[in-house]
């Protein structure tokens, strides 16, 4: 099971350090990759908490919310999600060099990801900015300014808005520190022995980080987009 | 007798190193940087411990004050600081890690053959932020107290409250994920770190339990620790979520909250049950009765958990259709419970029943817990708890299930386990008296709260009508008994750490593979890795004979 099957043949292969308290490798490498599903259980219950909230939200105020998402750049949003699907294609790709004990090429894949990640973070702050530039970020005491009908619910919209994109970017820089810390090792040529298993376990996670942004993405940005004035009634 | 204990396959016994997981190291460092499973379950039972004082130190003052109708000892901002201070920490520091931390951590990795948790570091990390939520908490407490109640109902505690909801609400979500990593912790270790021979259902019903206790934790603190966040974002950036001035719901944050916390409830409980299901075996020297039955009972617990919440809500302005829904629900999962209970009993009814101390909580638990759980069902029944809500009548129900189930499970499963853990015996006759006195003085604690309550005493006051004075004496009084009650143990048992006469590797003549192994264990918890090809509680098999 696991690495080991996929390893090309011909690799001579050295065991990896298992620790003191596993029988062998397998079931330590089992363990580590049973432990990040689990964990990425939890932070679906984490997310799913929040876009529980925001549903409800949209379903009690569903013009307000439409007006309120017409705010926010669909364009922006579109590239950024291009973006991430790319990092997770070259996260893929570590995993995969990882796998063929291609080192140093992990390196190089991990540092896509990490630039990408960057790139998204980036156009997440000008949007940020904008809002803050607009008068339409519903923090602290700021002066909030809005033309159209019902402040109150557009309020929450921003305020999940910011709440939601928020914790979204703050796993990113999360697995950006994280990916930042395989680096040296892979360019110290650490995986010429299709040890994969660290590089595996955080590509799980930034995959789990990605998915989350396609389930923000359309809530926040798409849905009832074609609403601009309200239905004459 | 003691050829119960040996394997087989191993004729030797398999430990006989005076060496152990005690006596290996002795300075803080080994205990603090400690990655054994057995001395962080140590180190959770020094934590626990603690917390326990300081929150049944909160319910004697306000036991007190309630001896008399008017405010006379405390005021009521204190008081109301007072009953928020004894929930927060009896619940979140004290239930909720309560027996997985202490007796899950120590006994897991043993009962299925392995030498430590998947993930030992993880293990220690766990304990150092439940260490670090508390210190929040007993910060709190220094500073100046939080009054919103354990619930910490929106929009008071979002908006309104102006005592320290931010630093207790931080010290909540950091113990949070101590429960989730414990959770994760154990749903990998029973999936991957079995020895061989040990299956699924050769799995003891203390290790069911605690999985399906895992996975609640996994499943439902993910949704606390949003909500928590919630309500940060609310308080500290004035974003409107929960609060009507700004278009929130308060409603919602009940929904959030109960999502979570009334799954919690079976965090407290089902470990709990784990423990009962043990002791109930080892002192009926039988087979737990309908051993897959209970298992599944377990999973079926942790799966209804998470669609009843809205009974806690039948007057907070749901719909009354989500009413009758979830009233119906939450008589279901009283089955599972139920069938616990009988197996339980059915268990007892065909064994050889001695009465040591652990049975004696064993026997209170399930007296106890049929009680509270009986009550669950009146509070269920939507007439009823429209009369009975906010009410004594549920703070006796959640006492007699969480205090009169969890915590007499807790200290049967001290007792029981103690020579295992110590290498000390405790003294029996103390330990018996003082496990009547402590069914003596909580049902006399608590039993007039159920009439109180009943009779229309509302809780978290402390100004009430004269005519409830007569029984609320006798709580007090009866708390006064439970409270020196569970100093006796505390004191003889720390009393025999010294004293204490030198435990055998299995002195109930149990099975189970954690009395395979010298008491206490070896750092790996065995020399060789045990080989199970014996089912849990092989009871009726006798000692002869297996070894013939
Ligand atoms: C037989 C299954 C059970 C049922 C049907 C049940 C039902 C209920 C209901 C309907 C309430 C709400 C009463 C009200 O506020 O008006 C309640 C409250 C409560 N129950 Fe249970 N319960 C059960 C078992 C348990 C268990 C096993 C525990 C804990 C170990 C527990 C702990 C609590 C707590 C802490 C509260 C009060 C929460 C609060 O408002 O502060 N219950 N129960
Ligand atoms: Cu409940």
């Amino acid at each position: 099971m696991s690495t080991t099957a996929t390893l090309p043949s011909a690799t001579a292969k050295r065991t990896p350090v298992v620790a003191h308290h596993f029988d062998d490798w397998d079931q330590q490498y089992d363990a580590c990759v049973l432990g990040m599903w689990t964990f990425l259980v939890t932070e679906v219950m984490f997310f799913g908490g929040a876009i529980g909230v925001y549903m409800i939200y949209r379903w009690q105020y569903p013009m307000a919310f439409a007006h309120a998402s017409n705010e926010l750049d669909v364009w922006l949003g579109t590239f950024n999600t291009f973006i991430l699907l790319t990092s997770s294609l070259t996260v893929a790709l570590g995993v995969r060099y990882a796998h063929t004990g291609e080192s140093r090429k992990v390196g190089w894949m991990l540092i896509g990801t990490i630039f990408l990640g960057a790139i998204f973070l980036g156009i997440k702050a000008y949007e940020y900015y904008t809002k803050f530039h607009h008068n339409i970020a519903p923090l602290l005491d700021l002066p909030f300014d809005w033309g159209g009908a019902d402040p109150g619910p557009t309020k929450i919209f921003f305020g999940l808005y910011f709440g939601m994109t928020g914790i979204h970017a703050l796993h990113m820089i999360i697995g950006v520190v994280l990916m930042a810390m395989f680096i040296p090792a892979a360019f110290r040529n650490e995986y010429r022995d299709g040890n994969s298993l660290g590089v595996e376990v955080i590509g799980l996670y930034w995959h789990f980080v990605d998915l989350v942004w396609i389930f923000l993405f359309p809530l926040l940005y798409l849905v009832d987009r074609a609403i601009t004035a309200p239905p004459a009634l | 007798m003691s050829a119960v204990l040996e394997h087989e396959t191993a004729p030797a016994p398999i430990v006989r190193e005076p060496k152990n997981y005690l006596n290996v190291a002795w300075t803080v460092r080994s205990w603090l940087l400690t990655v054994d499973h057995k001395r962080i379950g140590l180190l959770y039972l020094a934590g626990i411990t603690f917390f326990f004082l300081l929150g049944g130190a909160a319910a004697g003052i306000f036991r007190l004050e309630l001896m008399t109708p008017q405010s006379d000892l405390v005021e009521s901002e204190t008081y109301n600081k007072l009953f928020t201070l004894h929930g927060i920490i009896m619940i979140f520091f004290f239930l909720v890690p309560g027996i997985p931390g202490v007796l899950g951590n120590f006994l897991i990795p043993i009962m299925i053959g392995a030498r430590d948790m998947a993930f030992p570091k993880l293990n220690l990390m766990s304990w150092y932020l439940f260490m670090i939520g508390g210190i929040f908490t007993l910060y709190v407490t220094v500073a100046g107290g939080v009054d919103t109640g354990w619930t910490f109902y929106t929009p008071y505690s979002s908006t309104y409250s102006n005592t320290y909801v931010m630093a207790t609400a931080v010290g909540i979500f950091i113990t949070g994920f101590s429960s989730i990593l414990t959770g994760l912790n154990f749903i990998v270790t029973v999936h991957k770190m079995r020895c061989p021979g040990m299956t699924w259902f050769r799995l003891p019903l203390f290790v069911w339990s605690n999985y399906a206790t895992a996975l609640i934790m996994v499943l439902g603190t993910p949704v606390l620790a949003i909500t928590i966040l919630l309500v940060a974002l609310e308080r500290g950036l004035k974003i409107g979520i929960f609060d009507p001035r700004l278009g929130g719901d308060p409603v919602l944050f009940q929904h959030l909250f109960w999502f979570y916390s009334h799954p919690a409830v079976y965090i407290m409980v089902l470990p709990a049950m784990g423990v009962i299901s043990e002791l109930v075996a080892a002192f009926s020297r039988n087979r737990v009765f309908g051993y897959k039955l209970v298992a599944f009972a377990s999973l079926a617990i942790a799966v209804l958990g998470f669609l009843v919440w809205g009974h806690h809500m039948f007057v907070s302005g749901q719909s009354l259709y989500a009413g009758m829904v979830f009233s119906v629900l939450s008589m279901l999962i009283a089955i599972p419970s139920a069938i616990k209970v009988f197996n339980w009993t059915l268990t007892l009814w065909r064994g050889e029943v001695t009465f040591n101390t652990p049975l004696l909580y064993a026997m209170g638990f399930l007296g106890l817990f049929t009680i509270g759980g009986l009550t669950g069902l009146f509070l269920a029944t939507l007439g009823i708890d429209v009369h009975v809500h906010d009410t004594y009548f549920v703070v006796a129900h959640f006492h007699y299930v969480m205090v009169g189930g969890t915590v007499m499970a807790y200290l049967g499963g001290i007792h029981y386990w103690w020579p295992k853990m110590t290498g000390k015996m405790y003294p029996e006759g103390w330990a018996r008296f003082s496990a009547v006195l402590v069914f003596v003085g909580f049902n006399l604690t608590f039993f007039p709260q159920f009439i109180l309550g009943y009779l229309g005493m509302p809780r978290r006051y402390h100004v009430y009508d004269e005519g409830f004075q007569v029984l609320n004496v006798m709580s007090t009084a009866g708390a006064s008994i439970l409270g020196i009650a569970y100093l006796f143990p505390i004191t003889y048992l720390i009393w025999s750490l010294k004293y204490g006469a030198k435990a055998p590797a299995n002195p109930w003549n149990a099975v189970g593979l954690e009395w395979m192994t010298s008491s206490p264990p070896p750092t790996e918890n065995f020399i060789e890795t045990p080989v199970v090809d014996f089912e849990a509680y092989e009871y009726h098999r006798h000692p002869a004979e297996r070894h013939g």
